[in-house]
């Protein structure tokens, strides 16, 4: 699904230039569940961004699903991230005047989809990530798991090839980052390949395969036996 | 790009973010409103000053008899200078290449009967040629003419107050009222734009109180009308001549300021339109920098606006948004709003404007009023420089990074 060869990227901080990923090779079949681990500043964001289409490598190739990324203007970037990827972030960046329901449904806004079945699709994803009766509630009405289920739907709704999520449990305490983790396993469980960038090594153990990132190179990369979150909870 | 989901969407962050809606909706309508409102009020001073000045027939001199203030020709100074009958038929045979007409004005005060209602008048003793001079309009009847000046007659016009003051409804014409002593047919009924003090004067023949005065010759002051065709230039040329040629005739030096005032109105007429154009020009100024400010106004918010919506245009970007439909959300939201507050403010203002008409008469300002050209000139321009004003930081954010936005805590 994903192919990474020699990836570069580095950034200008006042004169100096920062070289974050020095050369990286991964490469990610469909289905798959990643963590991708590594202390603080060892470029974990980075590489998702880059995954992600919001930032572009200096070096190295990139394909997604058998299509090279490469050449990417800001227009085509959009259309290529409503197209494959979905996003879950630390901090949810959900909108605060819309509710979950419309939230859930701005995806398939920009995917040109008519209002009736947008409404009907969120719905789904909403009772899939078990807030259907929170539909009508602003962000604010919400608490941090909430909010992170409905960022999840969210990022379902596009039906995207790759989920990618940034410390998606960074701001939840520990019982709520298990159900987090629960909802994220279920949907791998039907298929659909997620990469998770963390430093917490409990939520690491519930993937199937850990990649440790250092000093902008990958240091180590096994799979593991994955604990499932249902144990926890 | 115009569909109505994309409106959907707009309708929906407009009322959801009332106060954003309401402070840039609001700096627009403020900005049309106070525009329609100085502007308007600018044409209504304009209004009343005209009425000030252009009530009159705008080809006369006057001439005011007045007192010497130079010895000459063996008189000594301080002699009080009178015209006569012989000066008005003088200027008639000397200028008859310019002159149009010519009437003396004898203003007189009088108590003036009917039955037995009285009532304290102006009396003005007039020629003819006088009813053109204040462009006094008849309402029935006729003005004093020709036949009555020869025949000295003892016929009067009155003004439409002393009618209604007088007469309590009756119809004045052909009823004889008391002047003083004496008795005078009322042959017209006039009405005078000037103002209600024109209208409570009565006119009668100059010869008539001439021979009431013991058969006097004098006149009081003359009103001498030149012909049109003449021009400006030939209208300064006469009053210089006129002023020489009276001079001459009374005695008088030729450098005594004193003894004749001549008031041109055509010289008047000059200064009256040129301020009557300083004016307009000020109106206009005040109205283009009311536009300035609503427009720098409109300016400031669009920009605070979407520094404010930063992270959810970020968002919007990380999920799909293209550069090109944040850009269009953003104008056609700024569009929307401005085109809406706009169309408030330019109808509140209008409304407002009408509701005033003669209510501020007393300030100066008379039927105040914006035409509906300007108005919505002024709007549709404030719609497209916010727009612009819209557009410009749309742009910068449409081009900012994902990341950098959503960095942005
Ligand atoms: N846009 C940027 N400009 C400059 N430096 C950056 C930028 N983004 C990240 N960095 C730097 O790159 C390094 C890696 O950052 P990041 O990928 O966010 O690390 P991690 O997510 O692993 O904590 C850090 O030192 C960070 O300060
Ligand atoms: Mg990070």
């Amino acid at each position: 699904m994903i192919e990474i060869k020699d990836l570069h990227k580095s950034y200008k901080i006042g004169k100096n230039l920062l070289h974050v990923l020095k050369g990286i090779n991964i490469n990610i079949e469909e289905g798959e569940l990643v963590a991708i681990m590594g202390s603080s500043g060892s470029g974990k964001s980075t590489l998702l961004n880059i995954l992600g289409m919001l930032d572009v490598a200096d070096k190295g190739s990139y394909m997604l699903d058998n299509f090279p990324i490469k050449d990417l203007d800001e227009t085509k970037a959009a259309k290529y991230r409503n197209k494959f990827l979905g996003f879950i972030f630390q901090s949810f960046n959900l909108i605060n005047y819309k509710t979950a329901l419309e939230n859930v449904a701005l995806p398939l806004y920009y995917q040109k989809v008519g209002r009736a079945e947008r409404t009907e699709k969120a719905m789904q994803y909403l009772a899939k990530v078990g807030l259907e009766d929170w539909s009508s509630h602003l962000p604010s009405e919400l608490s941090g798991g909430q909010k992170q289920r409905i960022a999840i739907a969210r990022a379902l709704a596009a039906q995207p090839k790759v989920l990618l999520a940034d410390e998606p449990t960074g701001a939840l305490d520990s019982t709520t980052s298990y159900e987090v983790m629960q909802l994220i396993q279920d949907i791998n469980d039907e298929g659909k390949t997620i990469l998770v960038v963390t430093h917490e090594d409990d939520i690491a153990q519930m993937c199937k395969r850990i990649v440790l990132l250092k000093d902008g190179v990958i240091i180590d990369d096994k799979k593991v036996n994955q604990v499932r979150a249902s144990d926890h909870v | 790009m115009f569909n109505r989901d994309s409106w959907q969407e707009i309708f929906e962050t407009i009322s959801k973010n009332k106060l954003r809606t309401f402070l840039s909706g609001f700096t627009v309508a403020l900005g049309i409103f106070i525009f329609v409102i100085l502007f308007g009020f600018g044409n209504g001073l304009k209004n009343s000053f005209q009425e000030f000045f252009m009530d009159d027939a705008t080809n006369i001199f006057r001439l005011f008899p007045g007192r010497t203030t130079i010895p000459h020709n063996g008189f000594k100074s301080g002699r009080d200078i009178e015209f006569d009958n012989a000066d008005l038929v003088a200027i008639q045979k000397n200028f008859a290449f310019q002159l149009q007409y010519i009437t003396p004005r004898i203003q007189r005060n009088y108590t003036i009967k009917y039955k037995n209602k009285s009532n304290n008048y102006g009396l003005r003793a007039v020629a003819s040629g006088h009813q053109h001079a204040e462009k006094t309009i008849m309402m029935k009847g006729r003005f004093i003419n020709n036949q009555d000046v020869l025949n000295k007659t003892k016929y009067a016009v009155i003004g439409r107050l002393v009618e209604i003051d007088l007469f309590k409804g009756e119809d004045a014409l052909g009823q004889f009222i008391d002047i003083g002593k004496r008795s005078f047919k009322v042959v017209g009924v006039f009405q005078d734009d000037g103002g209600d003090n024109e209208e409570r004067f009565v006119y009668i023949p100059y010869t008539t109180n001439q021979l009431i005065e013991k058969n006097t010759d004098k006149l009081g002051q003359l009103i001498v009308a030149f012909k049109p065709i003449i021009g400006y230039q030939g209208a300064m040329k006469f009053e210089a001549e006129l002023m020489t040629f009276m001079k001459k005739r009374h005695d008088i030096s030729t450098k005594d300021e004193g003894a004749i005032y001549l008031r041109n109105v055509a010289e008047d007429l000059e200064q009256n339109q040129q301020f009557g154009s300083l004016l307009q020009m000020v109106v206009t100024f005040v109205g283009i920098g009311t536009l300035i400010a609503g427009i720098i106004g409109i300016s400031n918010i669009m920009v605070y606006v979407v520094k404010e919506r930063t992270k959810e245009l970020g968002i919007r970007k990380a999920i799909g948004a293209t550069p090109r439909s944040v850009i269009a959300m953003i104008l056609q939201e700024s569009i929307f709003i401005t085109t809406a507050a706009g169309y408030i403010g330019l109808f509140g203002g209008i409304f407002l404007l009408n509701s005033i008409e003669d209510s501020l008469d007393n300030y100066f300002i008379k039927n105040p009023y914006i035409n509906m050209g300007t108005a919505i000139f002024a709007t549709v321009l404030l719609i497209i420089f916010g727009g612009i004003a819209g557009y410009v930081p749309a742009r910068r954010a449409a081009r900012i990074k994902p990341i950098v936005a959503l960095r942005d805590e």
